[in-house]
C-alpha cells in the first residue's frame, strides 16, 4: 500500500496528471460556446501547468503563475467579459466547414512537426555538456526559489528588467487612451 | 520527463494555433494566444531544468509581456465594442477589399 502511495506522489505519475488536465481544459476552452466557461477553462489550463512547474523545480514561477496569470490577468478577461455583457452570448462563432478542416490540418501539421523535432532531445550534443539537474537543484538550495531568480535578474539581466518596467508603463498609459471615451 | 513535457507544449501550442483560427470571438482568440505564450513557457522551464536558471527568466519576461499585451488588446475590443456592438471578428471588415 506504501508503495501505491509513492507511485500516485511520484514526479512522473503526477506528470501526467497535470498534463491531461492541461490538455482537457485547453481543448474545452477552445470548443465551449460561453466565453465565461472558455476562460475558467483557461483558469484549469493555467494552474495545472503551474503543477507542471513545481515538477520542474520552479516554484517561484509556479506561485507568479497562479497569482498574476491566473490572479489578474484572467480576472481582467472576466471584467472585459461581464462589462460588455458577453456571458449570454451563446451565438455560435465557430468557423465551420471548409476552414475548420484547414485550420486542422495546419494545427496537426505544426504538432507533427514539433512532436518530431523534440523526438530524443535528450541525446542531442547541448545537453551532454549542459549543467544537469544537480546544478540548478544545488542553486536553489544554497540560495532559495526566489534568490535563484532575482540574483542573475538584478545583475545580468537588469536592463532587460528596467526595459520592463517601461514596457509596462507604456501598455498603462497606452490601455488608458485607447479605453476613454473620449480623446 | 523532458521530453513528455516538450510534447505537452507542442500540443498545447498546436490546441492555441487551431482555437485562433476557427473562434471568431475576439476574446476567445485572445485567450488562445495566452494559452500559446503558457505552451512556451512550458518549454522554456523544461529546458530551464537542464540548461540553467535563465530560461526561467525568459519565462517572467514573457509573463509581463503577456500582461502588457492583455492590458492594451482588451482596451482595443473595448473601443471596438463601443462602435460595432459586437466581438465578432467577422463583423470587422473596415480593412478587407
Amino acid at each position: 500500500m506504501a508503495n501505491f502511495f509513492d507511485f500516485l506522489l511520484s514526479a512522473d505519475f503526477l506528470f501526467y496528471v497535470f498534463g491531461g488536465v492541461a490538455i482537457g481544459s485547453a481543448i474545452a476552452l477552445v470548443t465551449r460556446k460561453s466565453p465565461v466557461a472558455s476562460l475558467l477553462f483557461m483558469v484549469a489550463t493555467l494552474a495545472s501547468l503551474a503543477g507542471v512547474y513545481v515538477l520542474f523545480e520552479a516554484h517561484f514561477l509556479a506561485a507568479i503563475q497562479i497569482i498574476v496569470y491566473a490572479g489578474a490577468i484572467m480576472v481582467l478577461f472576466l471584467f472585459v467579459i461581464m462589462l460588455l455583457n458577453l456571458g449570454h452570448d451563446y451565438q455560435k462563432d465557430l468557423k465551420g466547414g471548409a476552414w475548420a478542416i484547414v485550420a486542422f490540418v495546419v494545427a496537426g501539421g505544426l504538432a507533427g512537426v514539433l512532436a518530431q523535432q523534440f523526438k530524443g532531445t535528450e541525446a542531442l550534443p547541448i545537453y551532454q555538456n549542459a549543467q544537469g539537474p544537480e546544478v540548478i537543484d544545488a542553486l536553489l538550495a544554497s540560495q532559495g526559489a526566489v534568490g535563484a531568480i532575482a540574483h542573475p535578474l538584478f545583475s545580468d539581466y537588469v536592463v532587460a528588467f528596467e526595459l520592463t518596467g517601461i514596457l509596462l508603463l507604456v501598455a498603462i498609459v497606452g490601455a488608458l487612451a485607447l479605453a476613454k471615451r473620449r480623446v | 520527463m523532458l521530453t513528455e513535457a516538450l510534447v505537452l507544449s507542442a500540443f498545447l501550442f498546436a490546441v492555441g494555433t487551431f482555437g485562433f483560427l476557427v473562434r471568431r470571438n475576439a476574446i476567445i482568440m485572445f485567450l488562445c494566444i495566452e494559452l500559446q505564450l503558457n505552451a512556451v513557457n512550458l518549454s522554456f522551464v523544461a529546458f530551464s531544468r537542464y540548461l540553467g536558471i535563465e530560461g526561467q527568466l525568459y519565462v517572467f519576461f514573457v509573463m509581463t509581456v503577456a500582461a502588457a499585451e492583455a492590458a492594451v488588446g482588451l482596451a482595443i475590443i473595448i473601443s471596438i465594442f463601443r462602435h460595432f456592438e459586437t466581438v465578432n471578428v467577422n463583423n470587422f471588415n473596415l480593412l478587407k477589399w
